[in-house]
């Protein structure tokens, strides 16, 4: 059964369409990796569903519920739903530990010493556990990052949206992230991922769908839409980007 | 930093015995341009035609020790009035500036009068809304009326809430979107994401300008003796009349001072400590 459908989305910002009427279906225990160059519409299709932003047109649904409806809570779909920002956006006046108990705490009314059992016991499985009372401008960018990937993780989503979480990183530290993610997969967690990473998009993702002007253009198994594009938009995007040396 | 144990080249020594002797030099200069401008600002008072004349109406020292208890127990209503004023008018301020962060048509009216408050009290002279409240209201006659103090203090947390208000109103819209959006997309509430992520962050970063805020109204507090309470100002002028000299007022003042010199530290300690965080990355 599909865990998100979306259908017909379109989001204009200034009269320019970022999305235009895209359709994307992802099952449970998949993973999507989108594609595209920068403003084909990936962050923004996260965003939407998300709720961060407003559609102009067309409908999301989550776990079968038209989560695109005005008069659905939108705190209560987000719950659902984890997203990892490409700037990390860890919350600077707290340490990490807080970082990660806030929502448990706040949103599921869960008790502190519950709430920080669980995050260092997440802490722990990925190598953090001695960073667990720092503040976030000690770390490095790609500890930031695994922290941001465990603060969504403790809300125990259904989906989880990551919105180019290695761009902003070094290279040498892209590789904790992505070996993270990697657990994630193996842990069964359904996953939409935009990314610049095609080299790891082909290893991990079940389906990769190309974006361009707001558009999937061709999706498919990454082996296909990666190795024999049919569409002269996703040859010319992949030809630059192997000129550029990133596959 | 060099190691304990190394032992610097003989290029780094010459660079250090320069930066000596260069460090020497800079604290003789100091030294002397300060002292001979010092020189010169004594000559030029004491050396005025009424500069005696000045000197016994202004700082004789036999009227500064009779006015000095006076003058202070009249201060020590400034420091309470203060402690209240500024306690008032931070909470009233961060209120005001929340309320108007408040989206949706249902606050409409309650974006609306907080903006109007700002306005208002912020373009209002002081003493105008001191004599409005400590004149005008007690004509009211109504029951239970606060004495003049209350209602003078009132007057200047109205005042300095205006101007606090948007003080923290700069500082929460200093918080960038993406903070908003980390918080929304965890679940969080508008509520407990002002609460849990924006004003902990907008407080601390215009913790600066609330300071130097209060250490205006702790001058301001002085005010309320127009309406009568004796305060220090009032105690001085009070001592003034009694003896036709104004030493009571520069006792006053040199007080006042020695009152703003701790605020004025914590400021500027909580103002470095800030400019720190920011850098140290």
């Amino acid at each position: 059964m599909a865990l998100l459908r979306c259908r017909g989305l379109r989001k204009e910002f200034g009269g320019h369409a970022v999305l235009d009427h895209l359709d994307l279906t992802v099952a449970e225990h998949q993973v999507v990796a989108v594609i595209g160059a920068s403003g084909s519409g990936k962050s923004t299709l996260l965003r939407c569903v998300n709720l961060l932003d407003d559609l102009d047109d067309g409908t999301i649904e989550l776990d079968g519920e038209d989560i695109s409806d005005p008069r659905v809570d939108p705190d209560r779909v987000r719950r659902r739903i984890g997203m990892v920002f490409q700037a990390y956006n860890l919350f600077p006046h707290l340490s990490v530990l807080d970082n990660i108990t806030l929502a448990p705490r706040r949103v599921h009314g869960r008790g502190r010493a519950e709430a920080e059992a669980q995050a260092r016991e997440l802490l722990d499985r990925v190598g953090l556990g001695a960073k667990a009372d720092a503040y976030p401008d000690r770390l490095s960018g790609g500890q930031q990052q695994r922290v941001a990937i465990v603060r969504a993780l403790a809300n125990s989503p259904r989906l989880m949206l990551l919105d180019e979480v290695t761009s902003a990183l070094d290279p040498e530290l892209v590789g904790e992230v992505l070996a993270m993610i990697r657990d994630l997969k193996a842990d069964g967690m359904t996953m939409v991922l935009a990314t610049h990473e095609m080299g790891f998009a082909r290893e991990v993702a079940d389906q990769v769908c190309f974006l361009d002007a707001g558009r999937v253009v061709e999706s498919g198994p990454p082996g296909q839409v990666l190795g024999e594009p049919t569409q002269p938009r996703t040859r010319q995007f992949l030809r630059r980007i192997i000129e550029a040396g990133r596959l | 930093m060099t190691l304990l144990d190394q032992v610097p080249s003989e290029a780094q020594l010459r660079r250090s015995a320069y930066r000596r002797r260069q460090t020497v030099y800079s604290v003789l200069v100091a030294a002397s341009s300060t002292a001979a401008l010092g020189t010169l600002l004594v000559i030029a008072v004491t050396g005025a035609p009424g500069w005696n004349r000045v000197r016994r109406s202004f700082l004789d020292p036999e009227i500064a020790r009779d006015a000095l208890p006076t003058v202070l127990s009249g201060l020590w209503l400034n420091v309470r009035l203060l402690a209240c004023c500024a306690v008032g008018a931070l909470l009233l301020g961060l209120v005001i500036a929340v309320l108007r962060t408040l989206r949706g048509p249902v606050f409409f009216p309650v974006r609306a009068l907080a903006a109007g408050y700002t306005y208002t009290f912020r373009g209002l002279p002081l003493i105008i809304v001191l004599y409005l409240l400590t004149l005008g209201v007690p004509g009211l006659r109504l029951q239970g009326m606060p004495p003049v103090l209350v209602l003078g203090g009132i007057a200047l947390v109205l005042t300095y809430g205006g101007y606090l208000a948007e003080v923290f109103r700069a500082g929460i819209e200093s918080v960038h979107s993406s903070q908003l959006a980390a918080a929304r997309s965890l679940g969080l509430t508008y509520r407990q994401t002002m609460r849990h992520v924006v004003l902990p962050q907008a407080v601390r970063r215009v913790a600066p300008p609330l300071l130097n805020d209060v250490v205006a109204l702790q001058k301001d507090v002085g005010l309320v003796s127009l309406a009568g309470p004796i305060d220090a100002v009032r105690a001085a002028q009070i001592a003034t009349a009694q003896t036709f000299n104004y030493t009571p007022y520069v006792v006053a003042g040199v007080l006042f001072v020695l009152l703003a010199i701790p605020l004025i530290a914590v400021t500027d300690w909580v103002t470095l400590r800030a400019a720190r965080r920011q850098s140290g990355g």
